[in-house]
């Protein structure tokens, strides 16, 4: 039995195809991928993000665990802020990648994928099991009290205020949501429930992303849709989540992550902190970072009118095109009207600019590594 | 509500064939857009290819699927429609008109007394 979030017959009544994803019943489209991508790009569109996970850390050692737990330093995150983090095995390998928000000193919230919330919390649990000098703190899946939508677009500034008015109460303190700036979180009071506003995003646009207690996100989606549809707003499935991201070069668990790739091959050594001291994962990474990983995740755009690229298919390259890589992710770009991707290839094919061919269904398709974004916002 | 053409043929696989002389064009149908949306490639068969019927022999791909279409009936194909090549969304906006895809010289005839008429392509998709 597929999950439903507290949003579900919302999206049945606003005519959404459903479709499985991590576990849950999500809808995909409510009218058109590329209208839903379009109205994100151009002004505004609005997530059920509610599928995801909630692991909310606290206790005065709940930093000190953390640092030891993932990758990225948590001594850089004051009170308000939030950051991308990986959560890695020993062997340097992605158990999942999330978001990390200090809600307080010592109290902390991390977002993480549907589909890991399992895989997380059984290896979050045997980190526990092995640090016994590291107490006081308390983990809790809070998975099933929250839900979450993300409202995203360059016209979420213009409205998000008047669906969420007020000031802050806590976290970083701002007079009104539009006070937040890039990364960081606060509480504000929704309809007399505090709320956690944070403004950070998977679609390469301004945005936030609001988690609220499961009986309270639809009241957040309603306003947020009565404030934003004058301004563009329009419901957004995970087919456009999905091509925004891409055109991004954003990883997404399961096509760029997995527990047998590390943050260094996926090109996400910026948020892997080799000098905060011992996490799990760091001897690997460092001796990985120091000698340069064996494959990496590059971008790339197709060069000619062709069949967009589709993960599985290989990556060719080389004097005489042979198969060096396969495609992890790829789609049509909405934005650029070409198809675009990510794969994996040995390194000396991963620099901006290298030809590469698509192998589709026989015929090599050609293609250019690009830089991430894949996609930049017009100046 | 799908538009289901009553002068035309339609196959289990969603196409459906217009027959006038010895000559089939075929295209995929309203309700096989509505599903896919937003077509961005269509890749079709060669001039002069000799297909069966049921031979997958084009495909149309969405930003998030590509799937596969069949021939509904056998015979060469003398005809394909570069416009759709050109512009995949006239799949969308014009499936029965300007998106069709390729057209045979029928080689069977008698095959399309075993294809559905649109009363019964109605029924298949449940259409109200």
């Amino acid at each position: 039995m597929l999950q439903r979030t507290p949003l579900f017959s919302l999206h049945q009544s606003l005519g959404a195809r459903l479709v499985e994803f991590g576990g849950w019943e999500m809808p995909v489209q409510y009218s058109s991928i590329v209208g839903e991508h379009l109205a994100v790009r151009r002004a505004a569109g609005l997530f059920d993000i509610s599928h995801m996970g909630e692991i909310v850390v606290n206790g005065p050692g709940a930093a000190d665990f953390l640092n030891h737990t993932l990758t990225n330093d948590i001594g850089k995150l004051a009170v308000g802020q939030g950051q991308y983090s990986l959560l890695c095995n020993e062997r340097g390998g992605v158990v999942d990648d999330l978001y990390v928000y200090r809600l307080k000193a010592d109290e902390f919230l991390l977002i993480v994928n549907a589909s890991r919330v399992a895989a997380d919390w059984d290896w979050l649990q045997i980190q526990v099991d092995h640090a016994p000098a590291r107490d006081g703190f308390r983990l809790r899946d809070v998975s099933e009290e929250f839900g979450a939508v993300a409202v995203q677009g360059p016209a979420v500034r213009q409205f998000i205020d008047a669906a969420i008015p007020g000031g802050s109460i806590g976290g970083t303190l701002a007079p009104q949501v539009t006070g937040l700036a890039k990364n960081e979180v606060a509480t504000f009071v929704f309809q007399g429930t505090p709320v956690q506003v944070a403004r950070t995003g998977y679609t390469g646009e301004d945005g936030f992303e609001v988690v609220a207690p499961a009986s309270v996100v639809g009241a957040v989606w309603d306003a947020l849709m009565v404030a934003g549809r004058p301004m563009g707003l329009q419901p957004a499935g995970l087919g456009a989540r999905d091509t925004l991201r891409t055109e991004m070069g954003y990883p997404l668990y399961g096509h760029e992550l997995d527990e047998d790739t590390t943050p260094i091959e996926a090109g996400l050594g910026h948020f892997v902190a080799l000098d905060k001291g011992e996490f799990v994962g760091r001897e690997v990474l460092a001796a990985q970072k120091e000698r340069g990983p064996q494959k990496r995740c590059v971008a790339f755009k197709m060069t000619d009118k062709s069949a967009p690229p589709r993960p599985g298919y290989a990556i060719c390259a080389g004097p005489d095109l042979a198969a060096v890589g396969k495609v992890v992710s790829g789609t049509q770009s909405p934005s650029l009207g070409v198809g675009i991707g990510m794969g994996y290839v040995p390194p000396e094919f991963a620099k901006p600019g290298t030809a590469i061919a698509i192998e589709i269904r026989g015929r090599r398709a050609p293609a250019v590594v690009v830089k991430k974004p894949i996609y930049q916002r017009p100046a | 509500m799908s538009n289901i053409p009553a002068d035309l043929k339609y196959a289990k696989s969603h196409e459906w064939v217009r027959v006038q002389g010895d000559l089939a064009t075929v295209g995929i149908s309203d309700h096989a857009q509505h599903e896919l949306t937003d077509v961005v490639f269509v890749e079709l068969p060669a001039k002069g290819r000799q297909v069966k019927a049921g031979d997958a022999c084009a495909v149309v791909e969405s930003v998030k699927t590509a799937s596969d279409v069949y021939s509904p009936v056998s015979g060469e194909v003398v005809e394909t429609n570069g416009a759709v090549v050109a512009n995949p969304a006239l799949v969308n906006s014009a499936p029965y008109g300007e998106g069709w895809f390729f057209r045979v010289r029928l080689s069977n005839p008698g095959e399309l007394a075993g294809l559905l008429d649109a009363p019964a392509y109605k029924a298949l998709i449940g259409a109200a």
